[in-house]
């Protein structure tokens, strides 16, 4: 059987003015191109992901990982007769993870020290200055950063290219993100925990390493991953300030090479094109990681 | 500082830059022009995208799955290291720009542009974000009852109170565009000129920097150093004012 509608229908136009019609399209239209733009933005990620997956996959082997570059000559040898360019970047490699570590071993401890000094007093005058310091720190471009460790450790400490100064570099990029990250942090811990310690009689320091660092761990620890994982891939205050070694060197006082510099290298030199994608694509890999270590740290610290 | 010495204020409105021995004259003039002249071409076409990927994740998606996915993937477009997009746009950007007829070689102030756009874009939308998020609901809600479409929301409720921030979102990443060296070496053609349109070749003070350093020595090494200065500076004003903005807002 079939219900038939007796209700007289109403048109939206008997509701709503005639422009409606227009105003309904322009926000559409708005939509429509909001969803594009945003899709054209995260597009490039997976364009520039894309590119070094689908170029650089090939030259990842086993002596990617363990020998140092060839020179030009093998390169070319090895590039006309169709094969894969032989040696890796293990100079890089090692010289990337040991420049990151000096510079985290003296950037992480004043960063959280200076971090716990702006929460503690945050509204100081003193403190204040600081954090605008910071703030301008952060703003300095990397070049800049790599021309000042120049005219003071190159030229005065160590005279020459160095590990030290490379690292001096990266430490001063990373601060002001770990000081950022340590007061955020610490600004979540709720004020009657420390207020309990202290209550109990603790000893203030025991309050900082006992309460307030283990409280705000994971806020800290996301910002240190982060830090490294943006200085990681920094190229131009290394190349004021390591300038880059063939082989693999562990002494402080000596130039040292870098993952990005290496790729710097590679792309000066026409003979090495296929290095440059295996190269970025473990940079990338390794910098993605950490990113994402970061991202998942501070996921599970908000649920 | 033998630049300041030697040059005294002509250094700023010098364009010529030669480093033959003997006839050494160096003035930054050109390399400030092409800092600015591409980092203000890269905020005018991060401006549209950054614009509306902040509406997709603060307003449109606030809050969804789609918006979280998004924002992770814009946060990852600020951490490619910017070698990396100097090779892509090197490798990949330039010759789809030559293949598409714009310009000879591929080169220019357009391309490095372009790239810089895109490593901008995520310090453009994450503050812009956060102050389109903040907009009180109650005002929205007024605006929606009164019968305004989401455009009209946007356009007169929403933009007004996030204003501040947006704009001081634009100014940090254009502060960032200026300092950006690699990624801007690569493709900016590297020509000691002023640029003279779109896709003219020029230089920047930082890959200027970059380039000569290694070679550079006495006068030029200093001219150098006054170059880093100098970025130093305008860098620190803009982001000043950036801060200046923000703090104003809060």
């Amino acid at each position: 059987m079939e219900i038939v509608n007796t209700q007289t229908k109403i048109k939206r136009a008997d509701i709503f003015p005639d422009h409606f019609g227009r105003r309904k399209f322009k926000n559409n239209l708005f939509l429509g191109a909001v969803i594009f733009f945003s899709l054209i933005t995260i597009s490039f990620v997976f364009l520039i992901i894309g590119t070094l997956v689908v170029k650089g996959y090939h030259q990842i082997n086993w002596a990617f990982f363990t020998q140092t570059p060839p020179d030009t000559f093998t390169a070319m040898m090895a590039k006309s007769s169709g094969k894969i360019i032989p040696g890796g970047i293990i100079n890089g490699i090692t010289g990337t993870l040991y420049l990151v570590a000096i510079a985290s071993l003296i950037a992480i401890p004043f960063g959280i020290l200076i971090g716990i000094y702006l929460y503690e007093n945050s509204s100081k005058r003193y403190a204040t200055f600081i954090r605008d310091i910071t703030d301008v720190l952060q703003g300095v471009p990397s070049i800049v950063v790599g021309l000042i460790v120049y005219l003071w450790v190159v030229v005065h400490i160590t005279r020459g290219y160095s590990v030290l100064a490379g690292s001096a570099a990266l430490a001063i990029m990373m601060l002001p993100l770990i000081i950022r990250s340590t007061e955020e942090a610490m600004k979540m811990i709720p004020d009657t925990l420390k207020e309990a310690a202290i209550a109990l009689g603790t000893p203030y320091y025991k309050v900082v390493l006992r309460v307030l660092i283990p409280t705000s761990f994971s806020g800290i620890m996301t910002g240190i991953l982060l830090a490294i994982s943006r200085i990681m891939g920094e190229t131009a205050p290394l190349m004021l300030t390591t300038l880059g070694n063939p082989a693999i060197n562990w002494n402080l006082t000596k130039p040292v090479s870098a993952v990005p510099l290496l790729i710097w290298q590679f792309y000066n030199d026409p003979n090495m094109v296929d290095l440059i994608w295996s190269s970025t694509l473990f940079l990338m890999g390794f910098v993605l990681i950490l990113n994402l270590l970061a991202k998942w740290i501070a996921a599970k610290r908000n649920l | 500082m033998l630049s300041v010495q030697h040059f005294g204020w002509k250094f700023l409105i010098s364009s010529e830059w030669n480093p033959t021995q003997g006839n050494e004259h160096y003035g930054a003039l050109l390399f400030i022009v092409g800092t600015l002249f591409t980092s203000i071409l890269a905020l005018i076409i991060a401006l549209p995208m950054a614009f509306s990927t902040s509406l997709f994740i603060g307003e449109y998606f606030r809050n969804t799955r789609m918006a979280s996915i998004v924002s992770t993937l814009v946060d990852l477009l600020a951490g490619i290291p910017s070698i990396i997009y100097g090779l892509w746009g090197f490798y990949i950007l330039r010759p789809f720009i030559v293949s598409i007829g714009l310009s000879a070689q591929g080169y220019g102030i357009f391309t490095a542009g372009l790239i810089l756009a895109i490593m901008i874009i995520p310090y453009a939308t994450s503050l812009s974000n956060t102050s389109i998020m903040m907009v009180p609901n109650e005002l929205k809600e007024a605006a929606y009852s009164l019968g305004a479409t989401r455009l009209e929301v946007i356009w007169n409720v929403i933009l007004p109170n996030a204003r501040s921030g947006i704009a001081a979102s634009y100014i940090l990443a254009f502060g960032r565009a200026l300092g950006e060296t690699l990624a801007v070496t690569m493709l900016i053609g590297n020509a000691n000129i002023i640029p003279t349109g779109l896709f003219s070749t020029g230089n920047t003070m930082a890959s200027v920097i970059a380039n000569q350093f290694g070679e550079a020595s006495g006068l030029q090494l200093s001219s150098l150093i006054e170059i880093g200065l100098l970025l130093f500076v305008i860098t620190t004003l803009i982001n000043a004012a950036g801060k200046f903005i923000i703090k104003k807002m809060a």
